[in-house]
Formats: C-alpha cells, sequence, structure tokens
C-alpha cells in the first residue's frame, strides 16, 4: 500500500464526461444480459419473421407490422429494461453509491437516458434493416419524419420515466413481475395493432395510452403520413410521468 | 478562514413511521481523524450514513459534510462511500467497477494501481456476484477512495473479511490518515474500533450514548464493556424502539 499517494485532491470530471462515463457502462451491462436481448432483438425479430410469411392471413402485414415492431423495440428497452434494470440497481445499492459520486441524481438519469436511447437507437436500426430484407418498403414522406421523430424522443422520455416510477417504488420482485406484465398489456394496448382495428367499446381508452400514440406515430410514418397528435399525447404523458417519478421514487429499498 | 469540520451533525432527527431511527443525533467528526461510530443493530448508523449521502432527508437538525450540503456537488465531489451492501450492478466485473469509479473523477488514483494494491488483481475480471464477501468489500474500499477524497464514509468495512484481508485493509485506513484523509467508519468490531479510531462515538436508539477518546473509554473497562454498558440489548423483551420510553443516557466523557 505504501505506493500509493492518498493525499486528498477531490475534482469531478465534466459533467459530459460523467453522463458519459455512466450511459457507456450501463448500455453494455444492459446488451451484456441475455434476458434483455430476448426483449430487445429475438422477439421483435420473430414477429417479423412470422409477418413475413402469416401476417396478410391475420390482417397485420409486413407494412403495419415494421413500423409497429419498431414501436414495441422502443416499448421494451425504455420501460421494460429499464424498470428491471433500475429496480435491481436499486435493491442491490448501486444507487445507494451512486447517489454519494458526483454523477448525482441528474446526471444519473441523464446516463440512463443515453444508455436506453443508444440501446433503443442500435435496436432500431437492427429491425429496419431485417424488416427490409424480409421486404417492408416504407412509403416515406419528408413531412412525415418530424412528427414521427418527436414522437420517439417523448415516447422514449415518457416510458423511462414510466420505468423510474415503477422500479422506484416498488421492491424488484414486483417491478420485475409488473414490467412483464405491463410489457404484455402494452403489446396488445396501441403497440402492435392500428387503433382503428379495436372494438368502439375500448378505442377511446386505448386512444389515451403512450403506447398507442407511439404506435400510430410510427405506422403513420410508414404509410407517409404525418399525424400530430401522438406528439401531443406523448408530451402530456411526460410530463405526467415526470411528475409521478419525481414524487414516488426512492434511491433505496 | 479555517477549514470547516468534515462532518457536523446537530440534533438530527429521523422517524420511519413510529419508529426514531435519529433521535437528536449530535457528533463532530475531526480533520484527518478516524472517527468510529459503534451501535448495535438498528442503532441509526446507516440512517446517518444515507443522511450525509442525501438519500435520506432529516425531519430536523443540520448536518453539513465538508462545510457543505449533503448532496451539494461540493461534498459529492469530495466523499468516498463505501456501502454495507453490496453496491454494483450483478453482472460489473471488479475493475470494469473501479473504472468506472475513476470516470466519475478528472484526477483519480488510477484503478490499476489501486487493483494492485489492494490485492484485487487475482478477481479484477470477476464478476462482482461471484466475489466473497471480503472480496467485495475490498473493491468497494478501493472504490471508495479512487476519487482522491478528503472525507470517506466506511459502513462496516471489514465484515466479511478473513484476518489477513482484515489487517490489510486496517493499513489501508491508516494511510489514509497518514495522508490528511478524514475518515468516518462504523463498526461492530470492538478491536477495530480500538485500534484504528482518534475518536468512539456510542450510538444507540438514534443518539449519542457515550464517546470520548479510545483511552478515555478503556480507562476503567474494556471497549465492549462500555459498549455494553450503554446501548440496549435488542433481544431484551423489554426493549421498546421508541426512543421517548428509554432514559437518555447523552454522557459526555472527551472532547466533542
Amino acid at each position: 500500500m505504501s505506493a500509493l499517494d492518498l493525499h486528498p485532491a477531490p475534482r469531478a470530471a465534466s459533467p459530459a464526461a460523467r453522463i458519459r462515463n455512466h450511459g457507456l457502462t450501463e448500455a453494455r451491462l444492459v446488451m451484456r444480459n441475455g434476458e434483455q436481448l430476448v426483449l430487445a432483438l429475438v422477439v421483435p425479430i420473430a414477429i417479423l419473421v412470422a409477418g413475413k410469411y402469416v401476417g396478410d392471413r391475420v390482417g397485420l402485414p409486413l407494412s403495419m407490422l415494421g413500423p409497429s415492431v419498431l414501436a414495441l423495440a422502443i416499448w421494451s428497452t425504455c420501460f421494460t429494461s429499464q424498470a428491471i434494470q433500475t429496480g435491481f440497481e436499486r435493491r442491490y445499492g448501486v444507487l445507494e453509491r451512486l447517489a454519494a459520486t458526483p454523477l448525482g441524481r441528474n446526471g444519473l438519469l441523464a446516463g440512463k437516458a443515453l444508455a436506453y436511447s443508444l440501446i433503443s437507437a442500435l435496436q432500431v436500426v437492427i429491425l429496419v434493416v431485417v424488416a427490409v430484407i424480409l421486404g417492408w418498403r416504407p412509403v416515406g414522406s419528408a413531412l412525415a419524419w418530424l412528427p414521427m421523430l418527436l414522437s420517439v424522443i417523448l415516447g422514449m422520455s415518457s416510458f423511462s420515466l414510466f420505468a423510474l416510477a415503477l422500479s422506484g417504488s416498488l421492491k424488484a420482485e414486483v417491478t420485475l413481475a409488473s414490467a412483464n406484465l405491463i410489457y404484455l398489456l402494452g403489446l396488445a394496448g396501441g403497440v402492435m395493432w392500428p387503433l382503428k382495428d379495436y372494438p368502439s367499446g375500448v378505442r377511446t381508452v386505448v386512444a389515451l395510452l403512450p403506447t398507442t400514440a407511439l404506435g400510430e406515430s410510427l405506422r403513420a410514418w410508414g404509410d407517409g403520413v404525418a399525424v400530430w397528435w401522438p406528439v401531443l399525447s406523448l408530451a402530456l404523458w411526460t410530463v405526467v410521468l415526470g411528475l409521478v417519478a419525481r414524487k414516488v421514487f426512492r434511491w433505496v429499498s | 478562514m479555517p477549514e470547516p469540520e468534515p462532518l457536523v451533525i446537530d440534533d438530527l432527527h429521523v422517524a420511519f413511521g413510529p419508529v426514531n431511527a435519529l433521535d437528536g443525533l449530535t457528533l463532530t467528526a475531526r480533520r484527518a481523524e478516524i472517527t468510529a461510530i459503534l451501535g448495535p443493530n438498528g442503532a441509526g448508523k446507516t440512517t446517518m450514513m444515507r443522511c450525509c449521502t442525501s438519500l435520506i432527508r432529516p425531519d430536523s437538525g443540520s448536518l453539513s459534510v465538508l462545510g457543505h450540503e449533503p448532496g451539494s456537488p461540493q461534498a459529492a465531489e469530495a466523499t468516498g462511500l463505501m456501502p454495507q451492501s453490496a453496491g454494483a450492478w450483478v453482472n460489473i466485473k471488479a475493475g470494469e467497477l473501479l473504472h468506472y469509479m475513476a470516470g466519475m473523477y478528472a484526477d483519480p488514483i488510477d484503478p490499476e494501481l489501486l487493483i494492485d494494491a489492494l490485492g484485487i488483481r487475482s478477481f479484477a475480471r470477476t464478476t462482482y456476484r461471484r466475489l466473497s464477501g471480503g472480496q467485495q468489500q475490498s473493491v468497494n474500499l478501493a472504490a471508495a477512495i479512487i476519487g482522491r477524497p478528503r472525507l470517506v464514509f466506511l459502513d462496516e468495512p471489514t465484515a466479511g473479511m478473513d484476518p489477513h484481508a482484515r489487517h490489510h485493509t486496517w493499513d489501508v485506513i491508516e494511510e489514509l490518515r497518514r495522508d490528511g484523509v478524514s475518515v468516518v467508519l462504523t463498526s461492530h468490531a470492538m478491536d477495530e474500533a480500538a485500534r484504528l479510531a482518534d475518536h468512539i462515538w456510542i450510538v444507540d436508539q438514534g443518539r449519542v450514548a457515550i464517546h470520548g477518546g479510545v483511552a478515555e473509554l478503556t480507562a476503567e473497562a474494556s471497549l465492549e464493556d462500555v459498549f455494553l454498558a450503554h446501548t440496549s440489548d435488542r433481544a431484551d423483551a423489554s426493549f421498546q424502539p421508541s426512543s421517548d420510553q428509554t432514559p437518555s443516557r447523552q454522557t459526555s466523557t472527551g472532547r466533542s
């Protein structure tokens, strides 16, 4: 030990360096987790492959499945993966340790946003390539890109805040079970199926969900159509879930 | 202007429902000294640590970490924490965790130097969750000091360690003091406190029961006897967690 100089000389790295450090580390750790990889890529790719061969027969052609699967990937990563990861970070005292570092709480949130944005972006690129190989041909329209991109950013934000609200208030095991159940509910609640296909009795409720807003935005983009109501819906969800997360999130369980 | 004491806690109160976790805790840690906080399970030691890192907001009282608010950028930058719980992602490797922690600082101790100095090399590439308790503690100690802190909090730093690792860790803690780092540690090990501490605070039911230097506290009895005489026996069926049913035993036998 005598070789070490332990004289105090604390100096925090720059905020950007700390956020990059956290974001890249957490992204690497999440991608190392096999279960998360299944949620992130295997399930969406399986849906795309199934859609190519049987989609037309069940009313889910590849033109609809392509953008829906992108919404699914964002939903699974930003909500489900993040909720489970954060729940166990809290359980294992990771957040307790990080709270005492220069990263700080805002840095932690920004680092997580960076991690899951990176993972989602990588997922979306891989899934677009797979979908195109399978025969998906998005119509594309310069006008449709703007609301779609805004919806994706707001969707990632609102799903992340939902994940933090859940994982920051429940036990890790309860978060694990709840996040997987809510993943399936989201899948059925607007992520995969167009709003117009829901029975009229539940359509109004489904239309209010953030999962529906992101799914509809991506499907409209795939058809070359610009729709703006999902942007408004997701912006409202981001504000509401941000307030909820701020209220209920606890750093230690 | 004189540098403030690294840790000043004054009349701190924290309640969890009907239980008073901290009930008027008042203590000070001095610069470049080792301050030991002893107490039975549930005495409030971890709650105090969590207040110091702003994980818990006290109901009342004041708390100064290096002259700053707990959780402020100035306090976080200059503080190291070795938490009692594992404190690491389950699938991160030991060396990877230390490189991550080093990335939070502009001028950290080289993680590779710490890996060698603390005997971590042989398990640096092992996943943290596969390490023994003592190995995890070594990694946690390295992580706490990697940012060259002025003040380190060590929550039961040698719990789970074998005797060799304990003595090695004690050497590191003494070297921290030698180089001017202020150390606040909690422990259940009387021999650890007696060997290391410049000042000992024995805490019971959220408040200080007695404090002083090792020589002062052990003038007439062993440290363990002093501890037993001034703390509650949790196995006692008559024990009541609410502090208003227990007599006050705030006794200063030394400097404060």
